[in-house]
């Protein structure tokens, strides 16, 4: 009787004391990001590009990796959710539960997940090099959404799979077609979730260096095309963290505590919104 | 002309190489509650959702035969199949409103089969809340989420929502089985004053339901059709010895 009870208070310590790890390193890691970067922090930083060059620059502010990350994110996260949804909707409503194909998709998004955004960043500058286009912000778009794609498709499909078959035979019954149904009924059941998925994936999009190092390159300027390079708020952190002068070094933490930050934002943005976007949901 | 709103001829039904109906023939009449009875895993629900081609929905199932709904058969490949369950209502075991307004959930069978005036929409959709019986709880909160109605509510809410694409048949499956006695007392009465106009079949294993309900019976074992026929015939003189047996409570 006594060994139960040892038993359980041992489990219950190491269930609490995992769960506070995790709170823990959040803060900690936010401690450190306001901690160094807060002091370089200012104005400037938010509102005009670097001057004397990224790398030894000491003046000027972060706003091409502000306005190139979102360019970034932004152009993948859509480039994939327009791929993202038809998959998902495809394998959600379309393919019968029993059908071999939807397996094989799923498990081609599972190891296309998987596969480290270095290896993304060199395929995506493989095939640039082989066409012989130059880092650019398409080429950045391109690869994150290539990035997101995966994420986005599976956290949706989940979403998906979770809506009672009984919602969509409702909208059947009643002589919709299958694409009615899917239109007006899925999508408006999980919007919440969709509008996670889309979110999680921006964030994954944004806050990734080595996908964008080859393929969007860097530059002081915010592009005016698609055909420029783009800088990034990862790529903006890595740079100046590296260089010898702790001025420079403060500037990197100042950009990763805005790229924490911005990730933080879409993070309780997407709980308000779907927190918003469920209200006519069926639970 | 034929009295028989819905014939069934030689329907067979498998569940991957598993038989579920057997050869059934079968005609149900006009305008009338027809009930299907018998025992768990007989069909009913399975010749309930042949009247819909709702069993194409159902992974490996295959259906032979024919359903003839005024004289057509329904799994004719010519016919659309969403002409098909817009004359042929469905009413399903639990309410699943719409995830938008009770309003919308009423208006949305208009507006997929082109209904858009919103004056009509307005007058339509009062129209059918009332036959539903709901109208009254309603009325001052239209535009509110379905999911706000009790389950009751939530049911009826789905009879209005059925009946607003203005079916000629009405199918239930069970539909007053998740609900409390009061709500399914509600549906039962609404159900006896639809048969006026409205061709009602009903799946239920409470036999005590389908005696108040029944105009008709059907009553179904191990994917056959043992015996059907007038409500009182079937009630208190089943010609069949299987019938007599499940009337008698052995089953």
């Amino acid at each position: 009787m006594k060994r139960r009870h040892i038993e359980e208070s041992i489990f219950k310590a190491l269930m609490i004391g995992s769960s506070g790890l995790v709170v823990g390193s959040l803060g900690l890691i936010l401690l450190t990001v306001i901690a160094k970067g807060a002091p370089a922090l200012n104005l400037a930083m938010f509102t005009q590009t670097p001057k004397g060059g990224y790398y030894l620059g000491k003046e000027g502010g972060i706003l091409n990796a502000i306005v190139g990350s979102l360019y970034l994110a932004g152009g993948g996260t859509a480039l994939a959710l327009l791929l993202s949804l038809p998959i998902t909707l495809y394998l959600g409503s379309y393919v019968r539960r029993r059908s071999r194909w939807a397996p094989i998709v799923r498990l081609a998004l599972d190891v296309l997940w998987g596969i480290p955004s270095i290896v993304y960043g060199a395929f995506g500058f493989t095939i640039m090099a082989a066409l012989s286009i130059r880092a650019s912000l398409l080429g950045g778009i391109l690869v994150l959404a290539l990035l997101e794609l995966p994420i986005m498709t599976r956290a949706m499909d989940e979403v998906i799979r979770m809506m009672p078959s009984e919602l969509e035979q409702a909208a059947l019954a009643l002589g919709a077609t299958r694409l009615e149904t899917t239109l007006h009924i899925v999508t408006r059941q999980t919007l919440p979730g969709l509008t996670t998925a889309i979110l999680l994936a921006f964030g994954r999009g944004i806050g990734d260096a080595a996908s964008v190092l080859f393929t969007a390159g860097y530059t002081d300027r915010i592009p005016t095309s698609l055909f420029q390079p783009a800088a990034s708020l990862p790529l903006a952190v890595f740079f100046q963290l590296g260089t010898p002068f702790p001025e420079v070094q403060q500037r990197g933490y100042a950009a990763a505590l805005i790229l924490t930050v911005l990730i933080l934002l879409v993070s309780l943005g997407s709980r308000w919104l779907s927190a918003r976007l469920g209200r006519y949901a069926i639970r | 002309m034929n009295d028989a709103h819905i014939q069934v001829r030689n329907l067979n039904v498998a569940y991957s190489q598993n038989p579920a109906l057997k050869n059934i023939n079968l005609d149900i009449p006009r305008e009338q509650i027809v009930v299907i009875v018998g025992p768990s895993g007989c069909g009913k629900t399975t010749l309930l959702k042949s009247f819909n081609r709702f069993l194409e929905l159902v992974d490996g199932a295959h259906v032979s035969g024919q359903v003839l709904l005024d004289g057509v058969n329904i799994y004719d490949p010519a016919v659309d199949v969403t002409e098909i369950r817009k004359r042929v209502g469905l009413l399903a075991q639990r309410p699943y409103p719409l995830p938008m307004s009770i309003y919308d959930n009423v208006a949305y069978g208009l507006r997929i089969h082109g209904i858009k005036t919103k004056l009509d929409m307005d007058a339509v959709v009062q129209h059918y809340l009332e036959v539903a019986g709901l109208w009254d709880e309603v009325k001052d909160r239209l535009h509110t989420p379905a999911t706000r109605l009790s389950v009751g509510q939530q049911q009826r809410l789905c009879l209005a929502r059925g009946l607003a694409v203005e079916p000629e048949v009405l199918l239930g499956d069970e539909p007053a089985s998740a609900l409390d006695p009061i709500s399914a007392r509600h549906i039962e009465q609404r159900l006896l004053e639809l048969k006026q106009n409205y061709t009602i079949v009903l799946v239920t294993h409470i036999l005590r339901q389908a005696k108040r309900l029944a105009d008709y019976v059907i009553f179904m074992y191990l994917g056959e059709l043992v015996e059907c026929g007038p409500a009182h015939e079937v009630f208190e003189h089943p010609k069949e010895a299987l019938t007599r047996a499940y009337l008698a409570g052995a089953f």
